[in-house]
């Protein structure tokens, strides 16, 4: 046994730790450990490889060291501080920039090992075919990671952004992206004879159809869907990263790129299912710019009636049954902890307080419930939508803090946005008081019904004002 | 073609396993699920260091090197967040609330 076959081993360890890893987060009870030792299979794998490369006939030069070492240290503190230091609400976005540096690692990785083959006489058909599919999918992934994240954070707008010819442009850049490949693969086989700055060229245009690709193919979906973009994004990244291991001929990149490629696709299905959309639908749906999707629900003009918190208070004292709906609102107005003390003093006054958790409440489905665990908000109280609806029916007073589009009746009937997409059934409550900044709209840009609605009172305030004044109100009575 | 029947053969089973390993995951879960296959494919890191290490003119220098802080970003980075999300479920049962109820 060679120190060779060790590393092999140890690569291989950690390819299985992933496996073990990703099985463990599939429960509540054992994720976190799973997360662990999915950490240590990594550790593992490049320790073993940094290994493999020290003893290797040759070592390591003092420029390649001098790259991993600084490499790695920047990256690592980066990745370390920009983690340890979001906001919770904000995480979504980070995760979505996390996985478009994977992805253009990937492609990178892919691009140095074609242009290296290419000084020495050239690559062969198959390690053309695998380092134009990393090239493209990562560069795909990157700037579309990027647009979503940026769509998430408010640098880019959330809403769908449709330009005049962006579907065929999207065409055309897939077009250019396949005939380059062909290219290419024939270059191999020995068809053409382009010669490595040719050649190089050509692997160019690709990367550059694939960066716009990613761009135009997120651009045009609305922020409301970039959750199951992200996650199908991310399932890009592992599939990239084992088109990677091909070229490199790396076992350990190839088990898991294609592990995260495939899990990540039943997640975003999963996900999917969860908001009830279909993948293709949010996909093809961002490049049909001629269906005029986006509009008015058709509900006619909303009338709201506003309400102050005193009289909020006095409703919420006295009803014996009160359902609290969090949004994404109260997450932005770090709302959490005021909206815990509420729920505490009104249980203490014998109300029975209980919180609707829409399945993608906050940014991305769990995010809510992560936002309110911070505010050790008890976890029995937390029920999920399916739980929750029935009980509406006999809730005296349901608040809304901060949500939106979960809660719009426009969604049960057919031929607007949020059609179809799974509601909480707010409107069923005896009384209904929204605590919002303005009658503004959501994610999905159309007006709310709920607010038209003559059970529902408006406190009009940002989240955490809102909250802390029915606080003092319910103090005062 | 005969040196690529290993590599495709180890492919197509980590794909079959990727899809069983995921299985009927709670909604709660979906995200800290993501972020953590997300860190994963930050192995890619190890592709990083492969390329540095024959990479011997000034273009391969500067992709490995981007490569390498790409990398590491996403490796240190994923698994830290996905942990600190992992950590606020780990609180929820100790939480005094939920021992008066209990």
């Amino acid at each position: 046994m060679t120190i060779s076959d060790l590393v092999y081993f140890a690569q291989l360890a950690g390819a299985a730790a992933f496996v073990l890893g990703l099985h463990y987060m599939n429960s509540p009870a054992t994720a976190r450990n799973g997360n662990l030792l999915s950490a240590g299979g990594m550790i593992l794998a490049v320790v073993a490889t940094l290994v493999g490369l020290v003893t290797r006939p040759g070592g390591l030069s003092p420029a390649s060291w001098t790259i991993i070492i600084v490499g790695f240290a920047i990256g690592a503190g980066a990745g370390l501080w920009m983690a340890k230091n979001v906001k919770m609400t904000a995480m979504p976005q980070l995760v979505s920039l996390f996985n478009a540096v994977g992805g253009g690692a990937a492609a990178l990785v892919a691009i140095q090992d074609y242009l290296r083959i290419g000084t020495e006489g050239g690559a062969s058909v198959s390690t053309s075919v695998f380092v134009v599919l990393g090239a493209a999918i990562g560069c795909v992934t990157f700037s579309g990671s990027l647009i979503a994240s940026g769509k998430l954070q408010g640098v880019v707008s959330g809403k769908p952004i449709i330009f005049p010819g962006s579907r065929p442009l999207t065409v055309v850049l897939a077009v250019v992206a396949v005939l380059g490949t062909a290219v290419l693969i024939l270059d191999a086989a020995g068809t053409f004879a382009l010669g490595g700055g040719v050649a190089a060229l050509v692997l160019g245009v690709i990367i550059a159809s694939a960066l716009v690709f990613g761009i135009t193919m997120v651009l045009p979906i609305g922020g409301a869907d970039m959750p199951v973009v992200i996650s199908l994004l991310n399932s890009f990244t592992g599939t990239a990263a084992a088109m990677a291991g091909f070229v490199l001929n790396n076992p350990v990149l190839i088990i898991s790129g294609a592990l995260v490629g495939a899990s990540g696709g039943i997640l975003t299905k999963l996900m999917a299912d969860a908001m009830n959309r279909s993948i293709m639908n949010i996909i093809v749906g961002g490049f049909g710019g001629g269906e005029g999707t986006v509009g008015s629900a058709g509900g006619g003009a909303t009338q709201a009636r506003g309400i102050s918190a005193d009289d909020v208070a006095i409703q919420l004292v006295y009803a014996s049954n009160v359902i609290i709906v969090p949004g994404y609102g109260l997450a932005v107005a770090q709302a959490q902890h005021a909206c815990r003390e509420l729920a505490e003093l009104l249980e203490s006054k014998g109300v029975d307080v209980k919180y609707a958790i829409h399945p993608v409440a906050g940014r991305m489905p769990g995010h809510m419930n992560v936002l309110l665990a911070e505010a050790n908000v008890p976890y029995p109280s937390l029920k999920e939508m399916d739980e929750i609806n029935p009980e509406f029916d006999r809730c005296d007073v349901a608040l809304v803090v901060g949500a939106n589009d979960v809660t719009n009746p426009a969604a049960r009937r057919p031929g607007n946005p949020v059609s179809g997409m799974p509601i909480l059934n707010v409107d069923h409550a005896k009384s209904i008081v929204v605590i919002k900044r303005s009658m503004g709209r959501g994610y999905a840009g159309i007006d709310n019904e709920l607010y038209g609605n003559p059970k529902t009172g408006m406190l009009f305030a940002d989240a955490k004002d809102g909250l802390s004044q029915l606080v003092a109100a319910v103090k005062a009575l | 073609m005969t040196e690529l029947l290993f590599p495709i053969t180890i492919f197509v089973l980590a794909i079959l396993v990727g899809f069983e390993v995921i299985s009927k995951v709670p909604a709660t879960l979906h995200t800290p699920l993501m972020s953590g296959a997300n860190s994963i494919h930050g192995i890619v890191l190890v592709g990083g260091m492969l390329i540095a290490a024959d990479a011997t003119e000034i273009v391969g220098y500067t992709l490995a090197f981007i490569a390498m802080v790409f990398g590491a970003t996403n490796v240190v980075g994923g698994y830290v967040v996905t942990d600190r999300m992992l950590l606020m479920f780990k609180k929820k049962p100790t939480a005094p609330k939920a021992d008066a109820k209990a």
